[in-house]
């Protein structure tokens, strides 16, 4: 694969084509292996980090005295605490989120053919923006009570969102263009909703608006975590199964249909499965931009453009950033907490650009 | 016969494209559809490999009928060239040939689909490019990946849209020798859509002239390249010349070129109301 985890000295050139694809795959499969691996780390080492310290021994037994009963470890009551109830939800919400909003915009990207989409160019989280600042602002809220308000809201504009695109995709074709314009358009009208509710709002409550609107983990909760990871374990297997289909379609829709691919019923399929995931996790987390265009990016330039190994491999470079960036976010000028959204883009905009430049192979032309 | 076309209809919301289209393709034959913008023949190819449903009549392949094939099926009876790809997300030459697998593939890329991406990677002499980016090769080169995706589906029948409209002279002639070749090898049966008449008569079994949806003549070459129907489809004077065997036009001018739409000149208006083809 042109400039793709090409080691030195092991020349894909001097094979012949059949041998040299089979040695790339392995290698890409190599890679999400390392990757699954390396996250697991980052989360070890992240549940270590934050204002009570713990070292990775007092972290590992205080994760085995649940997980392995048998073992009758014992372990601080506050160690178990700190461990089980605020730091691994966090943790674990991050890497989720990472991974679902890697793996939308990887698919996204597929199914329409665009480097500029993520989940929040599509309206997901103008949607998301919407309903959360109707909840803050306005006391309106569709369902749920207390502090699900908001959430339930958010959840519901921006599946909201998401269908409005499909229904005009089925109405006016489903051609790439028109889910971009359709989505860009409902950016705009969202945007403009939420900004007179921001004009009308109190402090306190325009200030709650605003911390939404950073994207943080500060809600992990079980809950949380459970529908999450619920809704991806549910939905990455279909987007995984629809690799050659999203291959298929990169070489424009009359190809994918000659190669006995459906573009339209494929493209929203995809559609509806990536949002759905974005809607969960923006739901919990507030709007975290970046992930879902820049992971799928870089996945890009280390693996290539198989969905079969791009779609993991997009979801696992998104976890990891996403625990990194809130990782430091915790821990740089602890005990305040930068907003995770926030660091990400501080982190995440000079590493891509970074490899961008490093790399001689073009990611779009 | 491999491709049995018979009374093709198609219309489009506001127009008939293809009005009763009959025609027949034996294995090892290359089928040349020529015609003026506009006269249907990407819209035919389309309606062969059921991008497009025609509202009447059937196409066989071999004795399968088209429309009833599940898409997936179709896709190993039937390859398609196109005449140029997107630009877009970068894929290596091999992968881009690669997909022409799958409609065999569910999952994962048997030994079986290596060893075919591999042969027809070498019948074309794309090997030294099985590990470039697809969009860093010449016009001709990306051509002939595209070929060699289509092939690597196994087909029975293969369509090729303009194959030759991108490419310098010495490509030209060595992508159609290729894909004649090929044919003839394999005993495909091609249909070619192409806009060149000397290119169509020298790499061609048979000519259709295609004229307002409607098959104005067909036969070999030498039967078919007349003035008279290049007068009649195209609306131009033309001298018609021979090189051993194999005719070739030298066109002169339209007939009755402007300003009246008079009824001399019919095929002007045909040019005129088309999209693009």
């Amino acid at each position: 694969m042109a400039g793709t985890l090409r080691p030195r000295g092991v020349p894909l050139e001097g094979l012949p084509p059949a041998e040299a694809y089979r040695a790339a795959a392995a290698r890409k499969a190599l890679f999400l292996f390392l990757a699954l691996g390396a996250v697991g780390g980052m989360a070890l080492v992240a549940t270590a980090v934050g204002g009570a310290r713990l070292g990775i021994g007092e972290v590992a037994r205080a994760l085995g005295a649940r997980l392995l009963p048998f073992l009758e470890l014992s372990v601080p009551r506050s160690d178990l605490a700190i461990v089980w109830h605020l730091r691994l939800p966090r943790i674990a919400l991050g890497i989720l989120a990472g991974f679902g909003l890697g793996l939308a915009g990887a698919a996204m990207q597929g199914a329409l053919r665009n480097p500029l989409v993520s989940p929040f160019t599509l309206g997901v989280s103008a949607g998301a923006t919407l309903g959360a600042s109707l909840a803050i602002v306005a006391g309106f809220g569709l369902v749920g009570a207390g502090r699900y308000v908001v959430m339930g809201n958010a959840f519901l504009f921006a599946m909201g969102a998401c269908l409005i695109i499909l229904a005009v995709g089925k109405l006016r074709g489903v051609s790439p263009e028109s889910f971009i314009l359709v989505g860009i358009a409902l950016t705009y009208l969202f945007g403009a909703a939420t900004s007179v509710l921001q004009y009308l709002a109190e402090e306190g409550d325009l200030a709650r608006v605003v911390h939404w609107m950073f994207g943080s983990l500060a809600g992990a909760s079980r809950e949380a975590v459970l529908t999450v990871a619920g809704v991806i374990g549910m939905a990455f297997p279909f987007l995984l199964k629809a690799s050659w289909d999203l291959n298929a379609l990169a070489q424009g829709d009359e190809v994918a249909r000659a190669l006995g691919v459906n573009p339209g019923r494929v493209r929203m399929a995809v559609m509806a499965l990536s949002s759905l995931i974005a809607a969960t996790i923006t739901c919990f987390t507030g709007l975290i931009g970046f992930v879902g265009l820049v992971a799928p990016h870089i996945a890009r330039l280390l693996l290539g453009t198989d969905h079969r190994y791009l779609l993991p491999g997009a979801g696992l470079l998104g976890a990891g950033l996403l625990l990194a960036a809130d990782t430091v976010g915790r821990t740089l000028f602890s005990p305040l907490v930068i907003p995770v959204g926030i660091v990400i883009s501080v982190v995440g905009a000079p590493f891509f650009l970074a490899l961008l430049l490093r790399r001689r192979r073009a990611i779009w032309r | 016969m491999k491709l049995r076309i018979r009374g093709v209809e198609f219309h489009y919301p506001a127009r008939p494209v293809l009005r009763g289209i009959s025609l027949e393709v034996r294995g090892g034959e290359v089928l040349g559809l020529v015609g003026p913008n506009g006269a249907g023949k990407t819209t035919l190819l389309r309606c062969i490999n059921r991008v497009l449903r025609p509202r009447r009549g059937t196409i066989l392949v071999g004795k399968d009928d088209v429309g009833k094939l599940s898409p997936r099926v179709l896709a190993r009876k039937i390859g398609y060239v196109p005449q140029a790809s997107p630009h877009g997300f970068p894929a290596t030459v091999f992968e881009v040939v690669l997909l022409g697998r799958r409609p065999y593939v569910s999952w994962a890329v048997s030994p079986r689909d290596r060893e075919v991406v591999a042969e027809v990677l070498t019948l074309l002499g794309l090997e030294k490019f099985c590990n470039r980016d697809f969009n860093e090769l010449s016009g001709g080169e990306r051509q002939k990946v595209l070929i060699a995706r289509a092939l690597a589906q196994e087909p029975e029948v293969l369509l090729l849209d303009e194959p030759t409209s991108n490419l310098d002279l010495r490509h030209q002639l060595e992508v159609l020798g290729l894909v004649r070749s090929i044919v003839k090898e394999k005993g495909m049966a091609a249909v070619m859509a192409i806009h060149d008449l000397n290119l169509a008569a020298r790499f061609s079994d048979k000519l259709a002239f295609l004229h307002r949806g409607k098959i104005h003549d067909v036969g070999e070459p030498a039967e078919v390249l007349t003035q008279e129907n290049i007068r009649s489809v195209y609306g131009v004077e033309a001298l018609i010349s021979e090189d051993s065997g194999i005719p070739y036009i030298i066109p002169l001018a339209p007939i009755g070129a402007h300003p009246s739409p008079l009824p001399s000149g019919p095929s002007q208006k045909a040019s005129v109301k088309c999209r693009c083809d």
